[in-house]
């Protein structure tokens, strides 16, 4: 843990806003241009991270230096670790109750031999309970940079995320900001674009609450293929706003300084 | 029992309740021990009061669903909102979702707080046939967090099943949080020998959602709760603009419908995305009396009836 640096958790108190869909774009954006990326797969009952990284059938190894995580390709600049990997059939479910999801999650932390990476993204599930917090107070011992909140825009979703603020201020969790997720759609056949969860919810409260807003990310079919089919969405499509969002995402963190960090270009 | 422990239980635990509990092997050097070896075995007493309970509730629908932010809530409360168009009808609806109750929200009773009377906790009520039971109620602000492990979790639904005062209900529609998790196992196990009706899975059309579906579904056959049908939510948008369909969550796999013929489970129809849900749920207002026209009221409807169908003739 302590090779790694900078350790980034992906928080949301509401499910399916996009937490698995933000941290596998940002871990893939950040090898892709030119960073050691890990990415963590927190999610003990419905990982997601597998699939959206074309990965679905790989297992784990372990060697004398713990778990090995899965690569995305040979230049090993973007490792996986996910509960799916140590699944034999991927629709058996995991059936577990807190305690034994904890140890998993510790085993995570402590046992992956991720190496010297800059970055690890951590992915979780939604709520404020177990897994949050045992992946929290582990994380708490390796200084990490703090959490990202990802929400939707309405009402409903910004509510659940207040509650998430509560536990990062509760836990002593760094907030590193809040994105936006499917802010809008675009009709493929008008160019009409309509607010389906309303807007500018995540805005509002990240002015609110003082925290600082890192962007938003439009509706984007495109995208969404993509992380289906696990196809690298960046060399696919270069010119798309989601892409100009990550990038202004990366450019807005305030990563703990101290580091320098081992960018190629 | 669960809630006495004082660390979590090792790999091999033989579970707490079991007859093992203590002694075999894995107990060796557990902290646990002692309280498990001299805890009182055989069934658990409050599920003999949550039997009694539960013995004025008709029907009790569980709505699942693997993947978060599919539309479970939505459902539940679009659900216990037409159940409940009929005035003869007695609804309650009861939100299990600890850490991210919307339902308060949803139906309009934000803010509200339970009463407690002579007959246990009186839920908060709609209308006069519509009865809400959350967690939401028990805070004293929107943005507090609960921040709860496990064994907290379940006391509080074992509370929520033991205590609410329903009165005679017609349906117990019941909302659950995303996951094969502590709130899932222990709702079933709760209402084991209260006769539960089965189980609506809720998902919307791409694959990632449809992966935790299906381990939902092996769940509710493990676990040997009915599968009512599966419901596919978010499929397709209608432009407002130019009225032409098009697909933001692309079934890349052939959606839900083709998922249930492959697990052999009823397929009980799409409900399509209209920005006006979102705004309804927000508003706290029933969709489908604000909108009584639209494509989804329509597709809502026929689900329901559906539903009410199964759920009237598995008796």
């Amino acid at each position: 843990m302590d090779k790694i640096k900078h350790k980034i958790l992906v928080l949301s108190g509401k499910g399916g806003v996009g937490k698995s869909t933000v941290s596998s774009q940002l871990a893939l954006y950040l090898s892709h241009i030119g960073y050691k990326v890990g990415l963590l797969d927190v999610d003990l009952c419905g990982p997601s991270i597998p699939k959206m990284m074309g990965l679905e059938s790989k297992d784990v190894h372990k060697s004398t230096k713990g778990w090995v995580p899965v690569y995305t390709d040979e230049s090993q600049k973007l490792g996986v670790i996910s509960i799916q990997f140590l699944l034999g059939d991927k629709d058996t479910p995991v059936i577990w109750r807190g305690p034994k999801k904890n140890s998993m999650i510790k085993q995570f932390i402590d046992d992956v031999n991720w190496g010297e990476i800059d970055f690890l993204i951590i992915d979780t599930p939604p709520g404020t309970s177990d897994e949050h917090i045992s992946v929290t107070e582990e994380l708490l011992k390796h200084n990490p940079d703090g959490a990202i909140l990802v929400t939707t825009p309405q009402a409903v979703s910004i509510s659940d995320v207040k509650k998430e603020i509560s536990f990062c201020n509760a836990m002593k969790l760094p907030i590193i900001g809040i994105i936006e997720n499917m802010s809008g759609y675009v009709c493929p056949h008008c160019s009409e674009c309509t607010n389906i969860f309303s807007s500018e919810g995540g805005k509002l409260l990240a002015e609110q609450c003082n925290i600082k807003f890192l962007g938003k990310l439009p509706i984007d079919p495109n995208l969404s293929i993509c992380s289906e089919r696990g196809i690298n969405y960046f060399t696919e499509y270069p010119n798309s706003s989601t892409l100009a969002s990550l990038k202004s995402f990366v450019d807005n963190f305030n990563f703990k300084s101290s580091t320098t960090t081992t960018a190629t270009n | 029992m669960s809630d006495q422990l004082v660390a979590p239980p090792p790999e091999n635990c033989p579970g707490t309740q079991s007859e093992m509990s203590g002694k075999s092997a894995a107990c060796a050097g557990c902290p646990n021990q002692q309280i498990c070896a001299t805890a009182p075995k055989g069934p658990d007493p409050d599920i003999i009061e949550i039997e009694e309970r539960m013995k004025t509730v008709k029907n009790k629908i569980l709505v699942l669903s693997g993947k978060g932010g599919v539309g479970k809530s939505t459902f539940s409360s679009q659900l216990s909102f037409a159940l409940s168009m009929d005035e003869k009808v007695e609804v309650g609806l009861l939100d299990i979702d600890i850490c991210g109750p919307s339902i308060p929200k949803i139906m309009g009773l934000e803010g509200e707080n339970i009463h407690i009377s002579g007959q246990g906790w009186d839920p908060v009520y709609v209308q006069d046939n519509l009865a809400v039971m959350s967690v939401g109620f028990l805070l004293e602000k929107e943005e507090d967090a609960v921040i709860w492990r496990g064994p907290k979790k379940n006391g509080i639904i074992k509370q929520f099943l033991k205590d609410v005062y329903w009165n005679d209900l017609d349906y117990l529609v019941i909302d659950t949080p995303p996951g094969t998790s502590d709130e899932h196992l222990s709702i079933v196990q709760y209402l084991k020998t209260s006769n539960l009706s089965g189980a609506v899975i809720v998902t919307s059309p791409q694959d990632v959602a449809l992966i935790d579906v299906r381990k939902e579904i092996n769940f509710c056959k493990k676990v040997g709760v009915p599968i009512i049908g599966v419901v596919e939510n978010m499929s397709g948008f209608v432009c407002p603009k130019c009225n032409k369909e098009s697909q933001i969550f692309i079934p890349t796999t052939g959606g839900a419908e083709k998922m249930s013929q492959d697990m052999n489970v009823p397929f009980l129809g799409r409900i399509p995305i209209d920005p006006l849900i979102a705004r309804s749920c927000d508003e706290g207002k029933s969709y489908l009396i604000t909108h009584p026209n639209s494509e989804a009221t329509k597709q809502y409807n026929l689900i329901f009836n559906k539903i009410k169908e199964i759920v009237n003739n598995s008796k």
